[in-house]
């Protein structure tokens, strides 16, 4: 990123209703957390779109290399026996 | 408006809730001048979303005075509309305050502080007027005033403790503004009477947002003006020389082509 | 990997319709279209609030004022998206606003015209943002992530702005023979003009070509403006007012409404800065930058300021 003299830039969650989880919404500038929050208000809840707002500072944010994204992830591919449909059980089983 | 004698509460009504619709009209009016301008873009979103709670304020109050007007008017019946556009500088109740020009971004936080405030402690009276419209407006309304002073408190505490600039630039809007935050807790004639519990004694709330200002200020290592002279006249109609030109403005399409559906 | 086994990577996700992200490898020239487009972008946004909100101050009625403010609000909302996604390219915004403010990037040139009368909130509604949902519905579907992520954010919210742009006009074709009239003027001014948003014809259009290869743009110039005419006629006919073009007439065999030349002259003309209100638009931002400059400071400073005085106390705390 060039480096400018310029309000940080925040990365904003927010909970669109209560029971479901802080989703990213996207993000903003602003001065410091107070500010963030406030903006994050005023720019993405003016349509209702929330009941709780996290704000975090993006340069705060450690993300995994998409270059290690194979040997992060596709191992999990050939692990089926994790997932329920991977079982055959007689149709009649009831509460399983 | 005549009014008889037999009903002169209903015209203080009307004329107390057009109190209320002009100063808060008048206010996102003025506000909503920043659009477009702001000093950055998210800044340009939060000042307009002030403008328009407060413009929405306006609509509720001018609807109810239109409802309480055409109780009398039995030929054609008046709109929020007719209210906001038909009637003239002598015939505006706003404050004063409302009307001054935004001047920098200083002022512009200086005047949302100072009215805001007096909204918030006067909203939280008002809900508990005798009249359920008024009430009930105040309720909806107070929620979005309690936005509006925390975001300018937070902004007078920036500027008062951020550069030299911003708070050379408080200081001097808020030697501006101060005198017109003196009519604000001087009852006018229709809010005199209030045997029947509907308005709110605006001079009770005066210490609540002096004390609110003080504090906000000291946080800001800003002290208030000592002087204590006052302007006043907005509650009764004689306004400041901007006034007019907001009207001229604001009303001249329907001036130009009266009578029509836009 | 090796530069070309990146590439093939890179193309082949392209292929497969898998986005792209941020921190993805990806081709310079795709980045470097991406910012100059997305920025582009932005700009349109917030320098289009200019002739709009023009119209906030003298709004005919209240609930027109609510919703014109509302409106160039969400222009502004949408820049901030936008701006937010180049970021994501490695450019900050203060250097795409000064490139902005300096002249070195372009803005949509429909909004080098001017708002003279209020039927021109309505055409703008109709026929500018009309314009623009076409062009930005194919958006949503754009390779790069966060641009198409911003364009879905956008066009859920844009919908209401066409809308009520056609309905200030329909009101206006309803009422009185010099509201007729003043629509009738608003369409005759910006017909033109929008039409010339979609672009230079496909071509006369350096980018598109290899825009449509990487999924950036889905379809091209003149098929969306073919799209938009079709659309539009009929919707002038309901409200009553005619589009100032003697050529415009269905043609059967294609299937759509051929329509006259573009004044590509003044196209490029406006483009260059030669436009009605090209200098005030600019001078307008300039000037809310400049007069903004001491209110981010002091932000900042503040902000400085505190995050001292925490760390103060923390230090404090410590030695207790």
């Amino acid at each position: 990123m060039d480096q400018k003299k310029e309000e940080p830039l925040w990365e904003v969650f927010i909970r669109s209703r209560q029971g479901l989880e802080h989703k990213h919404a996207g993000s903003l500038h602003a001065a410091d957390a107070q500010m963030a929050i406030e903006n994050a208000r005023d720019v993405y809840t003016r349509r209702m779109e929330g009941v709780s707002i996290w704000v975090v500072e993006s340069k705060y944010i450690h993300a995994t290399n998409p270059d290690e994204a194979e040997s992060f992830f596709e191992p999990a591919n050939d692990k089926i026996y994790r997932h329920p449909t991977f079982y055959d059980l007689p149709d009649e089983l009831k509460y399983m | 408006m005549d009014s008889k004698p037999t009903n002169i509460d209903k015209s203080y009504l009307a004329d107390y809730t057009l109190h209320l619709a002009d100063s808060s009209l008048i206010m996102g009016h003025r506000l909503s001048e920043w659009t477009g301008h702001g000093p950055m873009i998210e800044q340009d979103i939060a000042i307009s979303n002030i403008a328009l709670d407060l413009i929405g304020q306006a609509r509720n109050f001018y609807q109810y005075a239109a409802e309480i007007i055409n109780l009398e008017n039995t030929e054609k019946k008046i709109t929020e509309d007719d209210l906001a556009y038909l009637r003239d500088t002598f015939e505006f109740k706003n404050f004063l305050i409302t009307e001054l020009p935004n001047g920098d971004w200083a002022q512009t936080i200086g005047k949302i502080f100072f009215f805001s405030t007096w909204q918030f402690y006067f909203y939280q009276k008002l809900i508990y007027s005798s009249d359920k419209q008024l009430s009930a407006i105040a309720d909806k309304s107070l929620k979005e005033v309690t936005y509006h002073v925390k975001w300018s408190s937070d902004w007078v505490m920036r500027l008062g403790d951020g550069t030299d600039e911003s708070r050379k630039r408080l200081v001097t809007a808020i030697e501006y503004l101060w005198p017109y935050t003196g009519e604000m807790f001087v009852p006018a004639e229709f809010e005199s009477n209030n045997e029947d519990q509907v308005n709110v004694d605006v001079s009770s709330i005066k210490k609540d947002w002096h004390d609110k200002v003080s504090c906000v200020s000291a946080e800001a290592t800003l002290a208030l003006p000592t002087n204590t002279w006052m302007q006043s006249g907005g509650k009764k109609g004689i306004h400041t020389e901007h006034l007019g030109y907001i009207l001229a403005e604001m009303q001249y399409l329907q001036r130009t082509y009266p009578g029509l559906e836009w | 990997m090796g530069p070309q086994q990146l590439l093939e990577k890179f193309n082949a996700r392209i292929e497969q319709d898998i986005r792209i992200e941020p921190k993805d490898w990806m081709p310079d020239d795709y980045r470097k279209t991406l910012i100059r487009q997305i920025s582009q972008h932005a700009h349109s946004e917030i320098v289009g609030m200019l002739p709009e909100a023009n119209w906030i101050t003298r709004a005919p009625s209240l609930k027109r004022k609510a919703i014109l403010l509302a409106k160039v609000q969400d222009e502004a909302g949408h820049g901030l998206y936008l701006y937010c996604a180049a970021e994501t390219l490695n450019i900050s915004r203060e250097t795409m606003i000064e490139q902005l403010l300096s002249g070195q990037a372009k803005y949509s040139s429909i909004f080098n015209y001017p708002t003279i009368s209020w039927a021109d909130m309505g055409a703008i509604g109709w026929l500018v943002d009309g314009a623009a949902i076409m062009n930005q519905v194919p958006l949503c579907r754009a390779s790069y992530g966060p641009y198409a992520r911003g364009m879905v954010r956008i066009c859920k919210e844009e919908s209401f702005h066409q809308r009520q742009g056609y309905e200030i006009l329909l009101t206006l074709c309803r009422g009185s023979k010099e509201q007729k009239a003043m629509a009738q003027d608003a369409l005759n001014r910006w017909w033109w003009p929008s039409l010339m948003m979609f672009g230079p014809n496909d071509d006369q259009s350096p980018h598109t070509a290899q825009s449509m290869k990487w999924k950036i743009k889905r379809f091209s110039n003149d098929e969306l403006r073919q799209k938009f005419v079709d659309i539009c006629k009929q919707q002038a006919d309901i409200l009553g007012i005619t589009i100032p073009d003697p050529d415009l007439k269905w043609n059967d065999e294609r299937g759509h409404y051929d329509f006259g030349e573009i004044n590509w002259g003044e196209f490029w003309n406006v483009v260059n800065g030669n436009g009605p209100c090209n200098k005030e638009r600019l001078a307008a931002k300039i000037k809310a930058h400049e007069d903004g400059a001491w209110v981010r400071e002091a932000a900042l400073v503040f902000a400085a300021k505190q995050k001292k005085k925490n760390s103060d106390k923390e230090v404090k705390l410590e030695t207790v």
